[in-house]
């Protein structure tokens, strides 16, 4: 804060404009609200990970309750709030990527955006199908 | 001049935010949604024989670290700058206990990584 010619810094009255809800002014500021919010679901995500990691370490039982938790109705639901939040966050990022990633030159020219934007949703897609197909191929198969 | 550690949280930031945009989705589906529920993947996808199986090999090991770790610093990181724009101004003490979480919550992950099933 800079204070003036002749002016103590204790009269200085720092004025804080009131924010009122102004991500509700315009749905460009309520999308980008929507696309910061998907940092909670990342969290709560990555401590969901973390608590089934400590079960697995306390045994058995204790892992097979982690599990059990994981089907509860909140968990689903949870889930499935999360989902779309972060295939959102997903969007948002490979979006802004040209603005984000430092000038990439080809041949003398300079990569357009619209191809690092494509790179990345098809990369996503890609590295996704890879994570399924290695989790489905290696599942156990289940009796009939 | 001291050099700012700004950039490593930034990093920290844009590789968890790159890791969750590439497979986060897919992650909460698979272990969120299909396992749980049984939905095109069986429930012993995620037996506790398999996952420990699975934290066992050096892969395993080093994609929950990844996963857990960076997606707590980009969560987090983001979560601060979040609580600016909603006009709660956090200082530098709030600021480090987002990234400090992030920090414990990294430690606790290699912890139980390194003593699971032992």
């Amino acid at each position: 804060m800079t204070v003036g010619p002749g002016q103590a810094v204790s009269n200085v009255k720092a004025f804080v404009r009131p924010m009122g809800s102004w991500w509700l002014r315009n749905p460009f500021y309520r999308w980008y609200m929507v696309r910061e919010s998907s940092c909670i679901v990342i969290t709560a995500y990555a401590a969901v990970l973390l608590c089934g990691l400590l079960r697995l370490a306390q045994g058995r039982l204790a892992f097979d309750a982690w599990r059990e938790s994981l089907a509860s109705p909140w968990a689903v639901g949870f889930h499935l709030v999360a989902l779309p939040l972060v295939t959102y966050h997903a969007w948002t990022w490979f979006k802004v990527m040209p603005k984000t990633l430092p000038f990439i030159s080809i041949a003398g020219h300079r990569l357009a955006d619209r191809t690092i934007v494509v790179s990345g949703v098809v990369a996503a897609i890609a590295a996704s199908i890879l994570v399924f197909l290695a989790v489905f191929l290696n599942a156990p198969r289940v009796s009939p | 001049m001291k050099r700012s550690i700004k950039p490593i949280f930034w990093s920290l930031f844009g590789a968890g935010g790159m890791l969750s945009a590439l497979v986060g989705p897919m992650l909460i589906f698979v272990t969120g949604i299909a396992v749980p529920l049984g939905f095109l993947l069986p429930r012993e996808t995620m037996s506790y024989d398999r996952m420990l199986a699975f934290v066992d090999r050096g892969f395993g090991k080093l994609a929950v670290l990844f996963v857990i770790s960076l997606f707590l610093f980009h969560g987090l990181h983001r979560m601060y700058h979040c609580l600016h724009d909603v006009g709660i101004h956090v200082g530098a003490v709030l600021k480090a206990v987002f990234h400090g979480l992030a920090i414990v919550g990294t430690i606790a992950c290699v912890y139980l990584l390194t003593t699971v099933g032992r």
